[in-house]
C-alpha cells in the first residue's frame, strides 16, 4: 500500500444529525437515491428490492447500513421491515433525509441504530461501498471512503 | 416527549401491562418523529393480530397463539402479555381472504384457517371487522377535525382530504398499540401547519369520468411524490367514487396523503385558503398530452388483447359501482376464456346481496368478493396472462407482483373485455 492511498483510507468524514433509534452500529454502506417502498417493494425473506425499475432492484440490504432519502408507498413499511428483522435479513443501521412516519415506525421497529437531519446530504457524501459508522447516541456518523 | 398524567399512568403499567407494552411502542415512535407529546383519538384503522404462515411459525416457541402475535409483532414487545380489550373505535382494514370464497382465491385450507382464528381473537378483543379498504363506505366516517390513526394509504389520503379529518399514514404497530391506549404522536398530519398545499396542478383539459379522475391522481402523485398538491382549473366537481379513484391513484405513483381542490375540498374553500401561508414550490401543467402520457404508461405493460382475467374493486367498490357492473353487463354472459373478479367489502356485499347483483354476477359468470383484492391476497385466477382493470392504482400493483400483462381503461371497457375476451380499450 502506498503512503498516499494509506492516509486516504485514514480519512474520515464526519456528519452530524439526530438520532431516530438509538444505539451504535458499523458496516458497509448501501446507498439509493430512489425511495423505498416497504410492501410489495420489498422482500423480507431476502432483504432484496424487488420493485420494478428500482435501481437496487435485486440488491439485498442484509447487514447494510442502508441510505436512502425515505419512505414510500403502502402503509405496511413497517410490518416488512419489522418481518426483515424477524428474518434476519434488516439493515445493520439506517440513514435517511426525509422523515415520515412510514420511515420512523420502520425505523423503531427494525431496533437497529437510525438517524437522520444531517448536516450534509448523506446520499451525495456516502457511497456504496464506504464504511460508515452510525453513533446514533451521540448523533455522529463517521464514513471511510471505499479504496478503490 | 411531554406527557400528560394518564399517559405517565399508562407507560408505569397502571392500566396493565399490555398498556404499558403499547404506550412504550408509542414513545419509541414518537420521540423517532420527533413528536414532543401525543394526541388522543378513538379512531384507528389498522390491521390487528393479522398473522401468516411466517409468523405463525417464527412465534411457534412462543406459544404461537395470537395474544403472541399481538404482543411480540404489534406492539413490537419482547414479552407476550395476554391483550385486552380494546378501549377505542378500532376496525380492521382489508385482509387476504374472502372468508366464503377463499377457495376461488386459489387460498390453502390452512391460510384461511389462519385468517379466520385471528379474526375471531381480534373480534374477541373488541375491534370491528370492516375488513375494507374503504371504511368510510362500511360505516367508519370521520367527521371534519377528527383525529385519527388510520392506515391503508388510498383511506388515509381521503380521510384528510375529502372528510377533513386528521391522520397521518401509520403502520401496524402503531394503530394496533393506539386502540389500546387511544393516543398517537402529535405530528404531520394533526397540526394544522402541516395541512396546506405545497404544489399547484394546474388541470388545463376535460377530467370529468371515473377514469379521467384516476388518470389525473396518478399524474398527481407522479409530479408532488410526497408532498401536498393542490388542483385547480378545468375539472369537473368530483363524487365519492371520483375521490376514492384520484386518491388511490396518488398514493400509489407517489405518497399522497393529503391533496386540496380548490374551491372544492373543506380545507380548500379558495385557492389562497389551500396554501395557507405557503407559495407553490412548483406548478404543473395537466393538459391533453400529459393525460395520453399518463394513460400510455398505466398501459405500457400491456401487449396482448386477448384478455383473460378483468379484476374490478380497487379501491373496494361502492354500491353504485356494483350496480354499474351489473347494468355494463346486462343480458350478457362473462367469455368462457375470461374470469370476472368483483371487490367490495361485506357490508356493501350485504347490500348488494339484497339487490340481488351478487347473483346477477355469478349468474353472469363473474364473482363478488369480499375482504381483500388481488394485489392484497396475491390471487389471480390459474393462467392468467392479461388483466384489465379500471383502477390506476391496481395497475400500478398487480402487473408488478404476478408477472402478468395489464391494460387499464373504463369500467365499460373492463366488462366488455370480460364478455368478449378481448382488449378494446380507447386512447383518450
Amino acid at each position: 500500500m502506498s503512503t498516499d492511498s494509506a492516509l486516504q483510507a485514514e480519512q474520515k468524514i464526519v456528519l452530524h444529525g439526530r438520532k431516530v433509534v438509538a444505539g451504535c452500529a458499523e458496516g458497509e454502506a448501501l446507498v439509493t437515491s430512489e425511495t423505498i417502498s416497504g410492501w410489495g417493494g420489498v422482500n423480507p425473506m431476502d432483504g432484496t428490492v424487488i420493485e420494478t425499475r428500482h435501481e437496487l432492484r435485486g440488491t439485498s440490504f442484509k447487514d447494510k447500513v442502508l441510505v436512502f432519502p425515505g419512505a414510500k408507498g403502502s402503509s405496511g413499511w413497517s410490518a416488512i421491515f419489522h418481518m426483515a428483522r424477524l428474518a434476519g435479513t434488516a439493515p445493520k443501521a439506517m440513514i435517511f433525509v426525509e422523515m415520515t412516519t412510514k420511515a420512523a415506525l420502520g425505523a423503531v421497529v427494525v431496533r437497529a441504530p437510525a438517524m437522520t437531519d444531517l448536516d450534509q446530504d448523506p446520499i451525495s457524501v456516502i457511497e456504496t461501498g464506504d464504511w460508515v459508522k452510525v453513533d446514533a447516541d451521540n448523533g455522529i456518523v463517521e464514513i471511510i471512503k471505499r479504496k478503490d | 416527549m411531554k406527557l400528560t398524567d394518564s399517559e405517565k399512568a399508562m407507560l408505569d403499567g397502571t392500566e396493565g401491562k399490555a398498556c404499558q407494552k403499547a404506550m412504550e411502542l408509542l414513545v419509541r415512535y414518537g420521540e423517532a418523529l420527533g413528536a414532543d407529546r401525543f394526541i388522543e383519538t378513538t379512531n384507528i384503522a389498522g390491521v390487528p393480530g393479522s398473522s401468516n404462515p411466517f409468523l405463525q411459525n417464527y412465534y411457534k416457541d412462543a406459544g404461537g397463539g395470537y395474544d403472541a402475535i399481538f404482543s411480540l409483532f404489534d406492539l413490537d414487545s419482547d414479552e407476550v402479555i395476554e391483550v385486552p380489550q380494546i378501549k377505542t373505535n378500532g376496525c380492521h382494514l382489508q385482509g387476504g381472504y374472502d372468508p366464503e370464497n377463499w377457495e376461488t382465491l386459489g387460498a390453502k385450507p390452512e391460510a384461511a384457517r389462519i385468517s379466520r382464528e385471528s379474526e375471531e381473537f381480534i373480534a374477541d378483543h373488541g375491534v370491528k371487522i370492516l375488513k375494507t379498504c374503504t371504511p368510510y363506505l362500511a360505516g367508519n366516517v370521520p367527521v371534519m377535525g377528527e383525529h385519527c390513526a388510520w392506515m391503508e394509504s388510498s383511506a388515509v389520503v381521503y380521510c384528510n382530504s375529502v372528510l377533513g379529518a386528521r391522520t397521518n399514514t401509520e403502520g401496524r404497530e402503531s394503530t394496533s398499540a393506539a386502540m389500546l391506549t387511544g393516543v398517537i404522536p402529535d405530528w404531520g398530519f394533526h397540526r394544522d401547519d402541516y395541512r396546506y398545499g405545497t404544489h399547484r396542478i394546474d388541470v388545463d383539459v376535460e377530467v370529468a369520468s371515473v377514469m379521467d379522475w384516476g388518470m389525473l391522481g396518478y399524474f398527481t402523485g407522479d409530479a408532488v411524490q410526497e408532498h401536498i398538491p393542490v388542483i385547480t382549473g378545468n375539472h369537473d366537481e368530483p363524487d365519492l367514487i371520483r375521490y376514492k379513484h384520484f386518491g388511490a391513484a396518488a398514493a400509489s405513483s407517489g405518497g399522497v396523503e393529503m391533496y386540496h381542490i380548490a374551491g372544492v375540498t373543506p380545507e380548500a374553500e379558495s385557492l389562497e385558503a389551500a396554501f395557507g401561508p405557503n407559495q407553490p414550490v412548483e406548478v404543473f401543467r395537466y393538459g391533453e398530452e400529459e393525460r395520453r402520457r399518463v394513460y400510455d404508461e398505466l398501459n405500457s405493460v400491456g401487449d396482448n388483447e386477448d384478455v383473460d382475467f378483468v379484476m374490478l374493486g380497487c379501491p373496494h367498490y361502492s354500491l353504485e359501482q356494483i350496480e354499474e357492473a351489473c347494468r355494463l353487463i346486462g343480458d350478457r354472459k362473462i367469455s368462457d376464456n375470461c374470469r370476472l373478479w368483483i371487490f367490495t367489502s361485506r357490508a356493501v356485499k350485504m347490500l348488494a346481496d339484497q339487490k340481488k347483483y351478487t347473483q346477477i354476477i355469478r349468474e353472469a359468470g363473474g364473482v363478488l368478493l369480499t375482504d381483500t383484492c388481488s394485489a392484497i391476497s396475491q390471487s389471480i385466477p390459474p393462467g392468467t396472462r392479461v388483466a384489465a382493470l379500471d383502477s390506476a392504482k391496481q395497475t400500478h400493483y398487480l402487473p408488478a407482483f404476478m408477472g402478468i400483462e395489464a391494460w387499464f381503461g373504463t369500467t365499460k371497457e373492463c366488462i366488455d373485455a370480460a364478455v368478449g375476451a378481448r382488449w378494446n380499450g380507447e386512447r383518450p
